[in-house]
């Protein structure tokens, strides 16, 4: 589950798809999620991050883990992880 | 350390276009206390859903609609509808203004009478009285507005053995301009049935023709139309007296002006587009001034306003229970009050707060009630900042028709509480019970339980 190699992302909250011309805000965990995302951190180390520094329990953050990649894939802003099978 | 406060990752596209004309659409506000009180500490000590009810916003309502009429009319008399809302904590405040009461059923007409109200004072309405409702009606001098001739040929038999005249006024319906136009209450202005059944009444010689009424329809949003009806019902007024040599002593126009709620469908906010009550008064007021009644024989102006009165002086008080995406990604937020209990989301897009501080950013959502039933809609589409379950949100404008129209359908009803002008809070009605919903059920003896 990786973010597209090619998205531009901004500290504030500002994601650029160059690809497709389409922007999108967002707030200050989705950024420093997705700047994590784009630097290879994997799911597991970005979310043990989050309950160490930020006031959730791991209940709430499983839960909104689900939510945030169904936006990213909603965005269009994941790489495709194509399944081959054999 | 301190930890950093957490707010869910949330990310949102944006859509460059041309700009709104109409501005910034305002985002939802906090909305933490009514009246002064905390809704977090309502929520937590009668329970959610919760329904509150402002006594100062309805007198306010109430003081501020009566001196719109009263201002510009020398004779008003308001009363109270109270199939909009009959709690009897509720008349009651209507009463104490000096509201009469305005009824519908044999039912409401007891409530009526319980409430103290002087049979003199209640005005019996609807298609559907019984010979024993009319009895009661007649004995306690109360004004029965006749709905259709089956209505009036009883009247006329019952009141055979009577010394005194039982008093009623003729409801008439007619064309005001406005779709859809009520044309199934009382008798019909332009095809001359009103006129016939106004004849009937005062050639009966039994009973006493006192007034003349109409509703011309239900959030009516055009002030002109209540202008034409004050017009068609001065006309009958006028020829009554000239012809019949009967004077009407009211004019009852019924009520039908709208709340401040937004209907479904509607592009602007109904605080932008509806007209007020002082511009409905203004229409009717000067309809009448300006009529060939004398000045010292003015008749009675009676209005039976409802919602416009008392809808923003309810709240209702919810909570979150789960949020999920939708498969087109929508965001969905699942609440614990449904149609059942609100039954006005099926004609407004009701206002909603949060009734807690959160994040700047939101998201277009739908509000799902709790029912396992597909209908049951809050919100199509609203922007709310994201909702986490436990948090309580506050429904605006739904003091009128919910707590009289509400279904006792898969959950209990709520709650009711009134907050006093001294800010005491009142349980006004507590929420059902299992045993109060089973109380008459009758299960035979092969089926009970063994």
């Amino acid at each position: 589950m990786k973010i597209k190699k090619n998205i531009a992302t901004s500290e504030n909250g500002f994601i650029f798809n160059p690809a497709t011309g389409d922007s999108f805000s967002g707030n200050a965990m989705a950024s420093v999620i997705l700047v994590a995302m784009k630097n290879g951190v994997n799911p597991a180390e970005i979310k043990a991050d989050i309950l160490k520094k930020y006031d959730v329990n791991a209940a709430q953050l499983d839960r909104d883990w689900e939510d945030w990649i169904i936006q990213l894939k909603e965005a269009n802003l994941l790489e495709l992880e194509l399944n081959h099978g054999n | 350390m301190e930890k950093l406060p957490y707010e869910r990752p949330y990310i949102k596209k944006l859509t460059p276009g041309v700009m709104n004309k109409f501005g910034n659409h305002s985002g939802a506000q906090p909305f933490k206390y009514i009246d002064g009180i905390q809704v977090t500490k309502l929520v937590e000590a009668y329970g959610s859903p919760l329904f509150v009810i402002s006594e100062s916003q309805i007198r306010r309502n109430y003081r501020s609609a009566y001196r719109a009429f009263s201002t510009r009319y020398p004779k008003v008399q308001f009363a109270w509808s109270y199939k909009t809302n009959y709690l009897n904590a509720v008349c009651q405040i209507f009463h104490s203004e000096g509201s009469w009461a305005e009824v519908v059923s044999g039912f409401e007409y007891r409530k009526a009478l319980g409430n103290g109200v002087a049979g003199n004072k209640i005005i019996f309405n609807g298609p559907s009285k019984s010979k024993e409702d009319l009895m009661l009606a007649i004995e306690n001098d109360s004004l029965i507005h006749i709905d259709h001739l089956e209505e009036l040929n009883l009247l006329i038999t019952l009141s055979e053995s009577l010394a005194a005249k039982p008093r009623v006024a003729v409801r008439v319906n007619m064309d005001t301009g406005i779709f859809p136009a009520w044309d199934r209450f009382g008798f019909n202005y332009e095809n001359g049935e009103a006129w016939n059944a106004i004849t009937k009444v005062v050639n009966s010689g039994k009973l006493q023709l006192t007034g003349l009424h109409c509703h011309i329809g239900t959030y009516v949003q055009s002030t002109s139309a209540f202008g034409v009806a004050a017009t068609k019902l001065t006309d009958l007024a006028l020829r009554s007296k000239n012809k019949l040599n009967q004077a009407i002593e009211y004019l009852d126009l019924g009520g039908g002006f709208p709340s401040m709620n937004t209907l479904k469908g509607a592009y602007l906010p109904g605080t932008d587009t509806l007209p007020s009550i002082d511009d409905f008064a203004e229409e009717i007021c000067n309809k009448l001034i300006n009529s060939d009644f004398a000045p010292n024989e003015l008749p009675l102006l009676i209005l039976e306003s409802g919602r416009a009165l008392i809808d923003d002086a309810g709240y209702l008080l919810g909570t979150v229970l789960a949020n999920k995406r939708l498969a087109d990604g929508k965001r969905a937020t699942i609440v614990d009050f449904g149609v059942n209990t609100l039954f006005t989301s099926f004609w407004y897009d009701h206002q909603i707060s949060p009734a807690q501080d959160f994040p700047p950013h939101t998201e277009n959502m739908v509000i799902y009630g709790p029912l396992c039933m597909n209908i049951d809609v809050i919100r199509e589409n609203i922007n709310l900042p994201v909702l986490n379950p436990g948090d309580h949100l506050v429904v605006h404008k739904v003091g009128a028709y919910n707590m009289t129209q509400w279904m006792q359908f898969i959950t209990f009803r709520p709650a009711v509480v009134l907050i006093d002008e001294r800010q005491n809070i009142h349980l006004i009605k507590a929420a059902e019970t299992l045993d109060y919903i089973e109380k008459n059920e009758n299960v035979p003896r092969h089926l009970k339980a063994k």
